[in-house]
């Protein structure tokens, strides 16, 4: 599994209510989520992600605050499908998983990136290539029933799947 | 093998027994919950994780608690249809814990007044502040609203030891502060992800002459240092607030003397003077002398940090006989109908109406920038609540300081941030 695309960068302690602000808590469509990720920091912010050919990068302890799973579901509205950043908030890192949207961590390596860089994610190989700086950032590869839970689409998907096959 | 409080509970819960050395900090393991909760934004997605798990039944109908808290009284039409989902589960699974209207209060303000949560439970919430019950000795740690439905689904969750930070506090705290104080000093010496995935313990005589409350407090914010849980001892004076709770099975429980620490941090409570944490992180905290005198447009009493009783006393001994500077709003919203009811028993009520205060409805609201006191560009609140990331209560533009409960209403009456001892 491979994702390339052109780096947005963040700072240190994304809040979740810079992701995705409470007054948009309201419904729980990830496209609508979508529309208004990152608001919080800069309402034109989530009209920069191309789908699917972005990456974002952030610094320490992405995701801190809430525990609303609206978070990394706007990210993946808004058209992401990774985050790499220094570290991961404990409740947003598990929530990241259980709707699909991988988190790399990679501690200091994210300097490794500035905004425009285009950037490639092996998962296989567990290495990042900044493709515009030929920068290598490597990261553990996931552990298998991780993998698992990313490719079902989440832990609901992943859970039903499980259960299905249990009652064959 | 001496165990801290985190390893003492995850261990007593573990589906199967743990042997010597496996209730050390790394090992994962799988436990039997006491309780799982989610409120009107995150029980909606829950459901919906329920469902598309293929789920048909709770694993036990009074285990499960859904409360009614965030966006009430419903503030708008989709806010009313996030309530009409949950309020529709919960009469499909016949949950007897769902509480909405004149029943529901601010979660983690409500549970442990209603005996729901007791020392040396284990529980799960779709809410960040779940880990507000270690005030009582209970590990209870937040999470997404889908590991939350497996929770609802299952009533078993796989959890990791955390390690633990020891927070040691000696000395007798000066007039006008409590446990808010403590828990914005803890967070200011760790920064906002110091205790990240790691549970606090706290502990020492300043700690053991805390009343419960103010433990509640500071466990609450255990988040806002990256905290998986923050976790008390049960003493005597916890198990007295849980026999007021109804709670008389409650026994007592403590870390093992030896148990082994991450680190521990120490402080001398008898120095500190009332702290403030500055926009736009919890660790940003000074003495509130330092930003003493800064305009005030809104001061906001309430939230599951300090919207309890003796928040609420707290508030009033400060305003009694005193006003609201003009052109400042003061919104109190004391936490639970419990509170608001001793409130008006005790003429606290009576005394926050004459200085000139916005008396509301138990509900998260404005901690939150939900509604119920809105912060506009360029304004700036001091709120008793716990979170001041930019934005957090309205406009990107506007600025959030965090305090005690005597600080806010010094703050009311001054129009600028005060410090009650300056009044």
């Amino acid at each position: 599994m491979r994702y390339t695309g052109k780096v947005l960068c963040l700072g240190d302690h994304i809040d979740t209510d810079a992701i995705i602000p409470a007054c948009r808590l309201v419904t729980s469509d990830p496209a609508e989520l979508g529309a208004h990720c990152m608001e919080g920091l800069d309402p034109s912010w989530a009209a920069k992600v191309v789908p699917g050919k972005t990456l974002l990068v952030a610094g320490r302890n992405f995701g801190c605050g809430s525990s609303r799973e609206h978070a990394p579901m706007a990210i993946l509205g808004a058209g992401l499908e990774v985050v790499i950043a220094h570290s991961f908030a404990r409740i947003f890192y598990r929530n990241a998983f259980n709707t699909g949207l991988l988190p790399l961590e990679v501690g200091d390596g994210w300097t490794e990136f500035s905004e425009g860089d285009e950037a490639e994610v092996d998962m296989e190989a567990g290495m990042i290539v900044n493709t515009t700086t030929g920068g290598q950032i490597p990261f553990p590869p996931l552990p298998a029933d991780m993998r698992a839970i990313l490719e079902a689409g989440g832990l609901a998907p992943f859970v039903q799947k499980r259960l299905k096959a249990n009652a064959v | 093998m001496p165990r801290t409080l985190a390893e003492k509970i995850l261990a007593a819960h573990s589906v199967r027994p743990l042997g010597e050395g496996e209730a050390a900090p790394g090992r994962i393991v799988h436990c039997r919950l006491d309780l799982v909760l989610a409120n009107d934004i995150t029980a909606p997605l829950a459901i919906k994780a329920f469902r598309a798990m293929g789920a048909s039944r709770v694993f036990n109908r009074t285990k499960i608690v859904l409360t009614m808290d965030h966006f009430v009284p419903q503030k708008d039409v989709d806010s009313a249809e996030q309530v009409l989902v949950s309020k529709s589960f919960a009469a499909e699974q016949d949950l007897p814990h769902y509480f909405e209207g004149g029943d529901a209060g601010v979660e983690h303000a409500l549970l442990p007044e209603l005996g729901l949560v007791a020392p040396g439970d284990l529980v799960v919430g779709a809410d960040s502040h779940t880990c507000t019950y270690g005030g009582i000795g209970a590990f209870a740690t937040g999470m997404g609203s889908t590991d939350v439905a497996a929770a609802m689904a299952l009533g078993e969750c796989w959890f990791k030891i955390p390690e633990t930070i020891r927070v040691t506090m000696s000395g007798d705290l000066p007039p006008h502060m409590g446990g808010k104080d403590l828990i914005l000093w803890t967070i200011g010496r760790l920064g906002v992800d110091g205790a990240r995935y790691k549970a606090l313990e706290f502990d020492g005589p300043a700690i053991g002459a805390l009343e419960v409350e103010g433990r509640l407090t500071m466990a609450n914010m255990a988040i806002e240092a990256g905290g998986k849980a923050g976790l008390f001892a049960a003493d005597e004076a916890t198990l007295a607030y849980c026999r007021r709770a109804g709670r008389p099975d409650s026994v007592p429980l403590a870390a093992d003397p030896g148990a082994v620490y991450e680190r521990t941090l120490s402080l001398d409570v008898s120095g500190l003077e009332p702290l403030v944490a500055c926009p736009h992180l919890p660790e940003n905290v000074r003495p509130v002398s330092d930003v003493a005198g800064l305009p005030v447009q809104q001061v906001v009493i309430g939230s599951c940090t300090n919207g309890r009783i003796s928040d609420m006393r707290a508030a009033a001994s400060i305003l009694a006989g005193r006003k609201v500077k003009k052109g400042l709003r003061c919104i109190v919203l004391p936490a639970t109908p419990g509170v608001w009811k001793q409130a008006l028993r005790e003429g606290l009520v009576e005394i926050l109406l004459e200085a000139g205060c916005v008396l509301g409805p138990p509900s998260c609201g404005p901690c939150l920038g939900g509604h119920l006191g809105i912060l506009a560009g360029g304004e700036r609140a001091l709120a008793t609540t716990n979170r001041n990331f930019k934005g957090r209560m309205g406009s990107p533009a506007s600025e959030i300081y965090l305090a005690n409960p005597y600080v806010a209403a010094a703050t009311a009456v001054a129009g600028e941030i005060a410090s009650p001892a300056a009044l």
